[in-house]
């Protein structure tokens, strides 16, 4: 580790986890507590995007539906909170039970097919729940649902900004490591022969669809924690948390960072939450007014990074060993 | 020797100076937070509040209580989320002393608590109502310069009652606004509601099937909500059905001066609510409408106007405050005075500190220049309060 | 009866407008294998050029005709500086430019003709109704519409059953290598199938404009929808695109105008008022689902 910390993406990738490992402190410093706000974001953020690396980055499975977790797991804690039940004790094991199940019945459907109609079915599924959502009328509909935070009596208190941020943090360091653990074990090995070509794998007699399947569940159950910390977050939960736009947003971080590397999923997340706080103010340097067309610039951007950043930021990082 | 440079007259004057150069440093300007939607198909509302805004700032020599103030704009892209970090962004980093606008409810919703209370910071609503905010989440530090949704068309339900329309065929989107407007005009209306169609929110843009419903129902009206881009598609397609010489069109938000122009001629002879339209006859209203057309050569909408006002309502707390803003409790006081010159004509807040106004049914018809325009042709209601204010803790 | 019939041309017209936007991504995805999610945004560019040209000839006709090439022509420039970049690539790159491609596109489209939706009238010889049946009056521009589509789908037709292009279409959507391999000139190829793509596109935007509206962002939520019928019918079959969007159209219809009552008789009205929309949202995605369960390559796709 010591050898990986000399190489140019060991040190940014270091400096990174210092820097948000210590990020209440530094805000609480330079008072610029909106920037603890960003961060918990980011985090949170980041969590969703290493669940769908799993799948995505390691399995070459397109969802298009991986917002969804940030609605079950939202709305699981939202529904409970409204009717009185506000015990993170008893909210978050059932959100991570109703990410599972729905994981479980979608990636049953949907690992049948490949290519875009996987990407449309998972879309379509998400969509649905989407759908749901919006008419559930005790539950606020379109309008969303204000809620109180999860209570852990005695434990910690989520209202409270940094003891909430480093809830997420040291969550993050958790998926991190679980990711590692999969990636690198025989199960994750497997996954990513069956990327890059699944007849073979079949032909070695690995239960190929077995394997997918169980990937999808573990990534639908990260990311329905990141939807308990959204929730948390904002103490609001509504249909916009699993808009297809965000299911686009996730898979572009994902591809941003890097795909199929660890810390891959959190170069994305915060490239792209930088990139869509500073161009505004960055082009309003430029000249005043010129901040509002930002995405005339981010969407070439992401182009270019398409086409010419292969591997994404953790590519530009330097070359892999092995 | 002494010189005379430093003399003693010379030591007063520099001092003098010094002394007046204190109070202007000490004039950090007054901030002005407002969240709207700049971008995607609803841009054209975020640019009509943001020119009305530009306006009244003009209009008050750029300074209210004697002290320059600056307006940070932000995008909430049209979504709840968006719209809540924006909000926090301009609490926390910004530091402002007020934050107006919002367009739509859930984005209101959404950003309430980060405002009002993590933030502690006065919120004065430019446009969305939504019920729970008249009702059981009224907060002090909440204002409006607009009205509670149902209000609206509540006043409709009351005109058609008067006007004798016996049967009407409600149609809106299939969200939350939606279905409060249509359930609002069932609060007042007492004809026969000959069916209640809820259409695809956001993305139905072809009204044919709903179209030849009522067609085939043949009621004395139809009611509908489409807010923005979506009215101009139903007016459009429902005068291309033939239907604008057969089944009369009342509507609440779907018609203004930011559609109009695309409506054009086939919007002529609908018949809408409102609680402030462009040719009301006060002085302030006079002037404001001018010099908008003369800068944009368009008419305002009530966006705009009640953008404006939110800008003027501030103006008059700082006033009477002499620019001394620090006192949030004294600000809330005066605030809640609407001691101002609305737009709409005077108001008083209630209890919820939404405004006690009146509502005015507009016709939407051609000035003498030949652009579309709407028309004062009727007091729907006068001194209207919202039914949700007894829900309210605030007395 | 009459009214049953003025619903099921509603439905033919909403699917072959439909089937316009899906002909040319199933075109681009079954002979490119490229997923292009800034369709819409050439949806969105026909309707405003379209406005534009037209507000300089003074003619709906003539502004249509000329914004034909128009989008055709940006398509084969879009093709040569971003797509031509993208077929080596697997989808996710793909996914990633073209979703860049959307903001750039919408962002430009508030730049140049600002953040105010435009308006396209119903040209004057088709602003009246129709009475295709005694006392059954129907919008003759929606006419004209079904009229159009059934045109460019016959066309489409005869194009890949009956052409050398056709017949290249056909033997790339199953087999890209064998056609390079037979020596035929793949880039140029590819510009041409996206260009008609683009004008297929456009045409359904500025067709769509007199009913609805030109605005910003038009063609995103269109595109789901599009993305849903080439999936359903099989990407790379134009009959499977057909028939999917004809299928979805009527759907969708049917939907609106009976589900509401249906629903009514044993639901409260309230409920039933809201249910109706909701289910007909979520009509479309169980369908897809359904089919891709039954069939995982669409009704007519490729079976690998």
């Amino acid at each position: 580790m010591i050898a990986a910390l000399r190489t140019p993406r060991g040190l940014a990738t270091a400096a990174i986890l210092l820097v948000l490992a210590v990020l209440p402190l530094l805000t609480q410093a330079f008072d610029q507590r909106y920037l603890l706000s960003i961060g918990t974001r980011i985090v949170i953020w980041s969590i969703a995007a290493v669940s769908l690396n799993m799948i995505l980055g390691y399995g070459g499975l397109v969802s298009f539906g991986h917002a969804v977790f940030f609605g079950i797991g939202g709305y699981a804690v939202g529904i409970l909170s409204a009717n009185g039940l506000h015990s993170g004790w008893l909210q978050w094991p059932v959100a991570i039970a109703a990410s599972v199940l729905w994981a479980a019945l979608v990636g049953a459907l949907s690992l049948r097919t490949r290519g875009l109609y996987f990407i449309m079915i998972t879309l379509a599924f998400a969509q649905l729940v989407f759908y749901v959502s919006a008419g559930l009328e005790a539950y606020g509909a379109d309008d969303g649902l204000n809620i109180s935070r999860s209570r852990f009596p005695g434990l910690i208190d989520l209202r409270d900004k940094a003891s909430f941020y480093w809830l997420c943090f040291v969550l993050l360091l958790g998926t991190l490591w679980f990711c590692s653990r999969f990636a690198n074990s025989r199960f994750g090995f497997v996954l990513r022969g069956a990327k890059s070509n699944d007849q073979r794998m079949m032909a070695l007699g690995f239960p190929v669809f077995r394997y997918r399947l169980t990937a999808f569940i573990l990534s639908g159950a990260f990311g329905g924690l990141a939807g308990i910390l959204l929730a948390n977050e904002g103490a609001y939960v509504s249909p916009a948390m699993m808009s297809w736009v965000k299911s686009g947003d996730l898979i572009v971080i994902v591809v941003l960072g890097g795909m199929g590397t660890l810390f891959g999923p959190l170069y994305g997340t915060i490239a792209f939450f930088v990139l869509e706080e500073s161009l505004k103010p960055l082009l309003d340097l430029g000249r005043k007014g010129w901040g509002e067309y930002w995405q005339i610039v981010f969407g070439p951007m992401l182009v270019l990074i398409a086409l010419y950043a292969r591997g994404g930021i953790d590519s530009l990082l330097g070359r892999r060993r092995g | 020797m002494k010189s005379k440079l430093f003399g003693p007259a010379t030591i007063a004057a520099m001092a003098t100076l010094g002394m007046g150069s204190l109070p202007a440093m000490a004039q950090s300007p007054i901030k002005v937070g407002f969240v709207s939607t700049f971008s995607g198909p609803q841009a054209a509302i975020g640019e009509d509040m943001r020119r009305s805004v530009e306006l009244a700032k003009e209009h008050l020599g750029g300074k209210m209580g004697g002290k320059p103030f600056e307006i940070i704009y932000e995008d909430d892209t049209f979504k709840p989320d968006v719209g809540k970090a924006r909000s926090e962004k301009l609490v926390l980093q910004d530091k402002v002393n007020f934050i107006a606008g919002y367009i739509w409810s859930n984005v209101l919703l959404a950003s309430l608590k980060t405002v009002t209370d993590e933030g502690d910071t006065i919120l004065i609503s430019a446009n969305a109502g939504p019920s729970q905010i008249a009702g059981e989440l009224c907060n002090k530090n909440f204002f409006s310069t607009s009205w509670n949704n149902d209000q609206t068309p509540m006043a409709m339900g009351e005109y058609l009652n008067t006007k004798g329309v016996k049967s009407l065929y409600l149609v809106g989107p299939n969200y939350a606004a939606g279905k409060d407007m249509l359930a609002g005009v069932r609060r007042t209306y007492k004809g026969t509601i000959v069916n209640e169609d809820f259409t695809k929110w956001p993305d139905q843009i072809d009204f044919s099937a709903e179209l030849a419903k009522i067609a085939a129902a043949k009621p004395d009206g139809i009611f509908i909500f489409y807010p923005g881009a979506h009215g101009v598609q139903f007016v459009k397609q429902w005068a291309q059905a033939g239907l604008n010489k057969t089944v009369p069109l009342y509507q609440v938000f779907s018609i203004d001066a930011i559609t109009l122009p695309q409506q054009g001629d086939l919007a002529l002879g609908t018949l809408g609510a409102q609680e402030w339209v462009n040719d009301l006859p006060n002085e302030q209203n006079k002037r404001y409408v001018a010099d908008f057309k003369k800068k944009h050569n368009v008419y305002p909408s009530y966006y705009g106007a009640q953008s404006y006002d939110a800008i003027m309502l501030m103006a008059s707390a700082a006033d009477a405050l002499k620019g001394d803003l620090s006192n949030k409790d004294k600000v809330r006081a005066e605030l809640k005075k609407a001691n101002f010159k609305s737009l709409r004509g005077d108001f008083k807040y209630n209890t919820n500190q939404f405004p006690i106004q009146n509502f005015y049914i507009q016709e939407a018809v051609k000035d003498s220049g030949g652009m579309m325009t709407v028309k004062t042709i009727a007091t729907a209601v006068k001194d209207a309060k919202d039914p949700y204010y007894e829900k309210c803790p605030m007395k | 009866m009459d009214y049953l019939l003025i619903q099921m041309l509603n439905g033919v017209q909403l699917g072959l407008l439909m089937f316009l936007l899906a002909a040319g991504l199933t075109l681009t995805f079954g002979i490119m294998d490229l997923v292009n999610l800034a369709h819409g945004s050439l949806y969105m560019m026909g309707a405003y050029l379209a406005w534009t040209l037209i507000g300089v000839t003074d003619s709906f006709f003539l502004g249509a005709l000329l914004a034909l090439p128009a989008t055709f022509l940006l398509g084969v420039v879009v093709e040569a500086v971003v797509m031509r970049r993208l077929y080596a690539r697997d989808h996710l790159d793909q996914v990633l430019a073209t979703f860049g491609l959307i903001l750039f596109f919408n962002e430009l489209v508030r730049a140049v003709w600002g953040p105010a939706g435009k308006s396209i009238a119903v040209p004057a010889f088709l602003a009246h109704t129709v009475e295709i049946l005694p006392g059954v009056l129907y919008p003759a521009y929606r006419f004209a519409i079904i009229v159009v589509g059934a045109l460019v789908a016959l066309f489409l037709a005869w194009l890949v059953a009956r052409t050398r292009l056709g017949m290249l279409i056909r033997a790339g959507a199953s087999n890209r290598r064998m056609i390079a391999a037979l020596g035929v000139n793949i880039e140029l190829l590819f510009s041409l199938v996206f260009g008609l793509g683009a004008v297929f596109a456009g045409l359904a935007g500025l067709m769509a404009a007199p009913i609805s509206s030109v605005k910003i962002g038009m063609g995103d939520d269109i595109l789901i929808l599009a993305f849903v019928i080439i999936v359903i019918g099989g990407i790379g079959s134009i009959k499977g695109a057909f028939v999917a969007a004809m299928v979805v159209g009527q759907i969708d219809i049917v939907g609106r105008a009976f589900l509401p009552d249906f629903l009514k008789t044993f639901m409260s009205s309230a409920a039933a008022s809201s249910a109706a929309p909701a289910i007909s949202q979520v009509l479309v995605y169980v369908l897809m689902a359904g089919v891709l369960v039954w069939r995982p390559t669409g009704l007519f796709g490729q079976r690998t």
